[in-house]
């Protein structure tokens, strides 16, 4: 029966992911085809229409279609615009398994670097963004002064302002982890503003003066109501603010420097037209990112399980 | 017990003040069940309210137990039951119930026997452990009556409590409610729309009309304090629940 069910999901699951597979390989073809019709062409292979010139212009589709010869060249090139799923597959594996994970050339490396600094940011915008959260829901003063430049400080694109924090702090004498999980936080801290004080908020008008009923005391209030009624807005804050966290360190890493960090491997590829090894490392991320996010779903199951809400 | 005197309540809206309660004068006696019946509007729940301290009246006089309703609360003169049971899914029954008096700083001991007694109380003595999703609407009320007479308070203030449950479930509870208030001899304020419900249950019936929000009528009931179901087919219910009628009325034909 197990068997039965387990099919059920398990088909659709595997032909989605074959059909992107399969789209990817298909977008390879356009996408790669004019180097490999010049390629080609060097290597005394007829392709149509001829000469670098006359192909200029056309559009890439067209081109795919009118030349079959040069497909499987499309899926194997050195620096290819789009890289095949089978290239970024084999990088993964050359720069995980093939190498010690203390080289500079190990992805488990670079993950790491950037995996600490995601930790730390998130730790201090998750800590903050509680801490925030609970002052906003108990001072209208907080409510009215705070919220606008929360949600400000998130109109600002991180991209413009993350240079300036690396610099300011190095003029300290800030450097490595530090600034990076600053700005870390700073993109993961505002989800959890705004989930936590929707929960803290939840309970509703009765609820409140059952409390009053008892004379309970603020602090009763919160750590025996407000509290647990927030915990599924809460956890699902903290997924969106570890991937925040997770985006705001490859950010920090771009103009960080440091030769550190899967922000800094993407950087590094773009310079050296390794298309492959961006691929690599944007996978590197996404699979980060994607194990993080289940581990905060693991906690979240166990916790609303023991409530008794899940 | 609870005494009311020239009792005035205004609330202040967008749309200018709204009169709630207009001039109500009412005694409540100890061991007296009084239920309030009127139309929505009519200022019977927010009579409730005032009486528990969650409004304050903008005239008049108002004392329970001859105290200040705010020093009633916290010498814990009464517990309170609203609408809905509000128990917090993420407790337990007994947690539920063990949540008054973990404010009230009993002792661990203590919450652990007043739990037991009053799950007793309301014949939910295995359902401690269940949360509350595992329990039914009428089990679920129950839960949160228990939850109101664990710290011992003299009255019990019910805002419609069976109001959301179906006819049959109703009936039943209101049989437990009576031998529960004959048991424990508590005075018990209760808000009810049933005209039939507030008859079976009440030895005093307030009837209130709205706009503004006043008592028309104050009924003392003849029935005897032991009842069954079926004296609602005895003619001095019907009677009763007959003048009840011609109170609501009376306070319709104003408008």
């Amino acid at each position: 029966m197990d068997g039965v069910a387990a099919m059920k999901w398990f088909l659709p699951v595997l032909s989605v992911v074959a059909a992107i597979v399969v789209f990817w390989y298909l977008a390879c073809v356009p996408m790669n085809v004019k180097f490999a019709m010049m390629t080609a062409e060097r290597q005394g292979v007829v392709v149509s229409p001829e000469g670098v010139q006359a192909r200029r212009d056309m559009s890439a589709i067209l081109l795919a279609v009118r030349n079959p010869v040069v497909w499987a060249d499309t899926w194997t090139q050195d620096k290819p615009r789009l890289p095949a799923p089978h290239q970024v597959v084999a990088e993964l594996w050359k720069t995980t398994a093939e190498v010690k994970p203390t080289s500079k050339r190990s992805l488990v490396f670079h993950a790491w670097v950037t995996l600490s600094a995601t930790l730390a940011g998130f730790v201090i915008g998750a800590g903050a963004g509680i801490i925030l959260a609970v002052g906003i829901v108990h001072s209208r003063a907080m409510d009215m002064s705070v919220m606008p430049w929360a949600i400000a400080s998130q109109t600002i694109p991180i991209l413009a302002i993350a240079p300036m924090i690396i610099v300011v702090l190095n003029s300290f004498g800030v450097q490595g982890l530090l600034p990076k999980a600053i700005i870390s936080a700073y993109l993961s801290f505002f989800p959890v503003v705004v989930g936590m004080v929707k929960g803290l908020r939840s309970p509703g008008p009765m609820d409140l003066d059952q409390m009053r009923t008892w004379s309970a005391t603020r602090a009763q209030t919160f750590w025996k109501l407000r509290l647990p009624a927030s915990a599924p807005y809460l956890f699902a804050s903290l997924k969106i603010g570890v991937a925040s966290s997770l985006v705001g360190t490859i950010v920090a890493e771009l103009p960080a420097g440091g030769g550190q960090g899967l922000g800094f491997r993407l950087l590094s590829g773009s310079y050296y037209g390794q298309t492959v090894q961006i691929w690599a490392a944007l996978f590197a991320t996404a699979i980060l990112a994607a194990g993080l996010v289940a581990i905060i779903s693991g906690i979240e199951r166990g916790t609303l399980k023991r409530m008794g809400l899940a | 017990m609870i005494t009311a005197s020239g009792l005035d309540l205004t609330f202040e809206t967008n749309d200018g003040p709204v009169q709630a309660l207009r001039d109500v004068n009412l005694e409540i006696e100890k061991g007296d069940f009084v239920s309030f019946i009127g139309p929505s509007g009519c200022g019977k729940t927010t009579f409730l309210r005032t009486i528990a301290a969650l409004e304050t009246p903008t005239g008049g006089e108002i004392t329970v137990n001859g105290m200040h309703p705010e020093e009633a609360r916290k010498a814990r003169a009464y517990g309170y039951v609203f609408q809905a049971a509000g128990l917090y899914p993420w407790r337990t029954i007994a947690g539920n119930i063990r949540l008054p008096l973990e404010i009230m700083g009993f002792s661990k001991a203590e919450q652990t026997r007043r739990v037991a007694e009053v799950l007793e109380l309301v014949d939910l003595e295995t359902f401690g452990r269940k949360f509350p999703w595992q329990l039914s609407g009428g089990m679920q009320q129950r839960a949160s009556i228990a939850r109101s007479l664990s710290f011992d308070a003299d009255i019990l203030l019910m805002d419609e409590p069976f109001g959301a449950l179906d006819e049959i479930v109703r009936d039943h509870l209101n049989e437990e409610l009576l031998k529960l208030w004959a048991r424990t001899g508590k005075t018990i304020g209760f808000v009810t729309h049933s005209i039939p419900e507030a008859v079976y249950l009440s030895t005093k019936i307030v009837v209130m009309s709205p706009r503004p929000g006043r008592i028309t009528d104050v009924i003392e009931s003849p029935l005897p304090r032991e009842r069954p179901l079926d004296i609602r087919d005895s003619p001095e219910f019907l009677e009763i629940a007959h003048r009840v009628r011609e109170g609501l009325r009376a306070g319709h034909a104003y408008d």
